[in-house]
């Protein structure tokens, strides 16, 4: 049993887990449970098409984009164009951060700039895939406004963090 | 294409089931702490983006998940203010992604970054707010 507990991914448990929570609520209060669940189907409907959307635009930036090329200009010398390049990158790039720690540290060793790398880390939710389902719900207005602040907050922390680890390892 | 294909497969793979939990999740406690929610969020300028950040620091997954937990909470009376923190941190500000971010670009790298991250997400969504209502 626990053998089989192992191999399951966390988030498969995760949502085992909730399952038998939902069971034990259900014993407990019948009613709460089912108005729970009415409600969570009609999230789950609400938010069905915003996923296949977000899910087509990941298809494309992965299709299109490939890490290889952000890769070859984000280096040492790289300059505005390693800014340009990082900033776009992150923008049309998805992925859970996991997924891009090792790939980062890697380029780190390589002699990418620790500024850039904080840009590239920073800018999760300015992105083109996920665009639509912030606009969804929370409007058109905070998406541009909050988009507009976590740009300018990119650039500014990558340059800070750079210039604090630079002036610390040397 | 078959690599684009695969990598957006796994990622729904990887997603569904936590969107799903995640959903089951919210729709359970807010019926639970709604009445709550306008007592510890009261529209302060500080208090109400430091609990978001806070929440969203601890919380795990891409940033999906946060618009949709964000939504929710807006929904059931949570200000904007400790909203926007949260789905800022949820992306910015990684506690559980920690100890991996030291291992792989350095502690000192990972402790600036995330610290600095969690203090522009309270600036941000301050900033944000009062721009928007400007605008309105």
């Amino acid at each position: 049993m626990i053998f089989f507990l192992k191999k399951i991914p966390n988030n498969y448990k995760f949502l085992i887990l909730m399952i038998l929570i939902y069971f034990i609520f259900g014993f407990i209060n019948f009613e709460f449970t089912v108005s729970c669940l009415k409600n969570f189907y009609e999230n789950i409907i609400k938010i069905a098409p915003i996923f296949f959307v977000v899910y087509v635009l990941m298809f494309f930036a992965n299709y299109y984009v490939s890490i290889e090329i952000i890769q070859r200009h984000m280096g040492h010398n790289s300059g505005l164009k390693g800014w340009i390049f990082t900033i776009l990158g992150s923008i049309i790039i998805s992925g859970p951060p996991y997924v891009l720690f090792p790939l980062l540290g890697d380029l780190q060793k390589a002699g990418m700039k620790n500024s850039l790398i904080v840009a590239f880390l920073n800018n999760k939710n300015v992105q083109i895939s996920f665009l639509p389902a912030m606009v969804y719900y929370f409007g058109l207005s905070l998406t541009i406004i909050v988009s507009v602040y976590i740009l300018i907050f990119t650039v500014v922390s990558g340059i800070l963090v750079g210039r604090l680890l630079d002036v610390k390892t040397s | 294409m078959k690599a684009a294909i695969r990598k957006t497969i796994h990622s729904l793979k990887m997603t569904i089931p936590m969107v799903i939990g995640i959903l089951l999740l919210i729709n359970l406690l807010n019926p639970l702490f709604r009445k709550f929610y306008p007592l510890i969020f009261t529209d302060h300028y500080v208090f109400d983006p430091l609990i978001g950040a806070v929440a969203g620091s601890v919380s795990f997954g891409i940033p999906i998940f946060s618009y949709v937990v964000g939504g929710e909470l807006l929904k059931t009376g949570v200000s904007l203010l400790a909203v926007v923190a949260f789905i800022l941190s949820w992306s910015m500000v990684g506690l559980v992604m920690l100890p991996l971010e030291i291992s792989l670009l350095g502690k000192k790298f990972a402790i600036l970054r995330n610290s600095l991250n969690f203090f522009a997400s309270i600036i941000i969504a301050i900033l944000t707010v009062i721009t928007l209502q400007l605008f309105q």
